[in-house]
């Protein structure tokens, strides 16, 4: 097993090391005489030189080492650390998020006890669920009026659907031996749901969850870009609009890094609540 | 008023069938008492409806017909006073061993303080013999502990009535035999009223005052009810070499091998009791005596 991983491991730096070569070649300055560039070239950003074309890894980590030594400093609007503005980010989606647990858990709950709401709200839930989240994003503006509270509208709408259907589809798949158990002892329907539907349906619940922070970092990104001010979305779209291509790959790196920690923080949860039968 | 600490009376459990076919009868006309202390195992072919008779009992399904009187009170619903173990163990696979009985014990008496549920429960996981083994997950158990743990939890809630569904049915026959005298020897000590469903002759031999035999089901009834008067304690070692085991043993497999068929739906009525059968003092079993294997329904 250790040999296996050695193995991979060895591999996946090697694999970085040849695509990071094959990247720094590619964006290599062309050899020979300088001359001297035209007025498209300049403009298109078409050549050699800092700032100009495709970066180099080299220059995406001197940006990285440079933001990420002073990454919450905040020197107005256009210009604050990657830090503070995944912080924003994160901050949204974990504020959308909760909304949706708290609504999402409960609902899903009640419709997994029960067939006859189940099947009543399933046809909505189906229309709803396909909706790219960012087509609420006018109907949120329009009736929040608010920029910040619509991003994170937008995060909740989208959060809730896999944890409702996750949610119901744990609760309806409990055990009925496990619930012949609560009701030989005659605990109460808020006890038999605390102790003994809720652990039961807790992994799948958590996959929901799982799934839902996935997309609310998806969508996030593209949230801000819309609503614009802060956020590693609006970063993105900021650093494109000064055609600063190194910070825009470091951003990206970034939103991915961020991306799988949420993930990992909510499997590492999972691995709490999972039990084997 | 009642005479018997449990009377059931006329019970029966119809299924509705599909289209315009008249309800499917599983059983009806089934009658039968248990005293306070008693052991009972009921014996039948496969869907002669013996697990639904248990379920009703137990208050998990319910009686098309008839009624289950307990302790001078009809009984509908599940409650506390009555034990089940089931054929799946049916532990919570999230709690430990510890936490499964206590479960139980914490919802049978909810005034208790944390040390005493705590010291009670183990007491009955001592009883089964996984003391060391309290905080283990029911998956990091073998499937003969998970029955012990199952058995500790039922016994724990000391229920005025303890239901098994074929309690030992999913475990290897050496486990069997050892959980077999683990249970032999807690009854001894508890005298716990036990209504319990097996499809082992022996086992019913082994562990029963009284064996019921069901007839096939649909239209099942309970047609005799054997007494198992081997003296106790019993031991599985040598309770084959009891003079009376063969004649007993003999009389349940020719009950499931012939009368169970040739009886459905002949015996028994409306209110009328199993015929009590003693096949070693011969007590209603004088028909069969020389006679061909195939008696007829002479309830």
């Amino acid at each position: 097993m250790a040999g296996v991983k050695i193995r991979a491991a060895i591999l996946s730096v090697l694999f970085l090391v040849v695509f990071l070569g094959a990247w720094q070649l590619a964006t290599a300055p062309p050899a020979g005489p300088e001359r001297e560039l035209t007025e498209y070239e300049i403009m298109m950003g078409l050549g050699a030189g800092s700032g100009a074309g495709m970066p180099a890894p080299t220059e995406i980590f001197s940006l990285a080492w440079e933001e990420l030594s002073r990454p919450f400093h905040d020197s107005g609007p256009n210009d604050k650390g990657i830090g503070l503005q995944l912080l924003y980010s994160v901050v949204r989606v974990l504020a959308g998020f909760a909304l949706a647990v708290v609504v999402a858990v409960p609902i899903g709950f009640v419709i997994g006890m029960s067939p006859v709401l189940n099947n009543a709200l399933n046809p909505y839930i189906q229309i709803l669920k396909p909706i790219s989240p960012l087509a609420w994003m006018p109907l949120a503006l329009f009736t929040i009026k608010d920029a910040a509270a619509s991003a994170i509208f937008v995060i909740f709408i989208c959060s809730i659907w896999p944890m409702l259907v996750n949610t119901a589809f744990g609760v309806a798949s409990v055990k009925r031996d496990w619930l012949n158990v609560a009701r030989t002892l005659e605990l109460s329907s808020l006890r038999t749901a605390l102790f003994v539907i809720l652990p039961a349906a807790a992994p799948t619940i958590l996959t929901g969850m799982r799934i839902s922070i996935g997309i609310s970092w998806l969508v996030i990104v593209a949230a801000e870009m819309l609503v614009g001010g802060t956020g590693i979305g609006y970063y993105v779209w900021n650093e494109w609009n000064n055609l600063d291509i190194a910070a825009v790959i470091f951003a990206i790196i970034m939103i991915g890094v961020v991306g799988m920690l949420l993930d990992a923080a909510l499997a590492q949860a999972g691995r709490f609540l999972r039990y084997q039968e | 008023m009642s005479l018997h600490f449990i009377e059931v009376e006329n019970l029966a459990r119809t299924f509705p069938q599909p289209g315009r076919q008249p309800p499917l009868t599983v059983f009806e006309h089934v009658n039968f008492t248990i005293e306070k202390g008693e052991f009972i195992c009921v014996i039948g072919h496969s869907g002669c409806g013996k697990s639904t008779i248990l379920n009703i009992l137990a208050g998990l399904d319910a009686a098309s017909d008839g009624a289950f009187v307990m302790d001078g009170k009809e009984v509908s619903g599940p409650s506390r006073d009555r034990g089940v173990i089931f054929q799946n163990h049916s532990l919570l696979p999230w709690l430990s061993a510890l936490g499964n009985v206590s479960f139980a014990v914490r919802a049978r008496w909810p005034e208790w303080s944390r040390p005493q549920v705590r010291e009670h429960s183990m007491n009955y996981l001592k009883m089964v013999g996984l003391a060391g083994a309290e905080n283990k997950k029911p998956s990091e158990l073998s499937g003969g502990m998970r029955q012990r743990v199952g058995i500790a939890r039922a016994f724990a809630i000391e229920p005025k009535l303890l239901l098994m569904d074929e309690p030992f049915g999913a475990l290897d026959a050496l486990t069997r035999g050892v959980i077999q005298d683990e249970l032999l020897e807690i009854w001894d000590r508890t005298h716990q009223t036990v209504f319990m469903i097996t499809h082992d002759v022996d086992e019913a031999i082994l562990l029963a005052d009284r064996v019921m035999l069901m007839t096939n089901g649909p239209d099942a009834r309970i047609a005799e009810s054997v007494v198992i008067d081997i003296p106790r304690p019993r031991e599985r070692s040598d309770i084959h070499q009891h003079p009376e085991y063969y004649t007993i043993r003999n009389h349940l497999v020719d009950f499931l091998i012939t009368r169970s068929k040739s009886l459905q739906g002949r015996v028994g009525g409306p209110g009328q009791q199993p015929r009590t059968v003693n096949p070693v003092k011969g007590v209603g079993v004088s028909e069969r005596v020389g006679a061909p294997r195939v008696v007829g329904g002479t309830a």
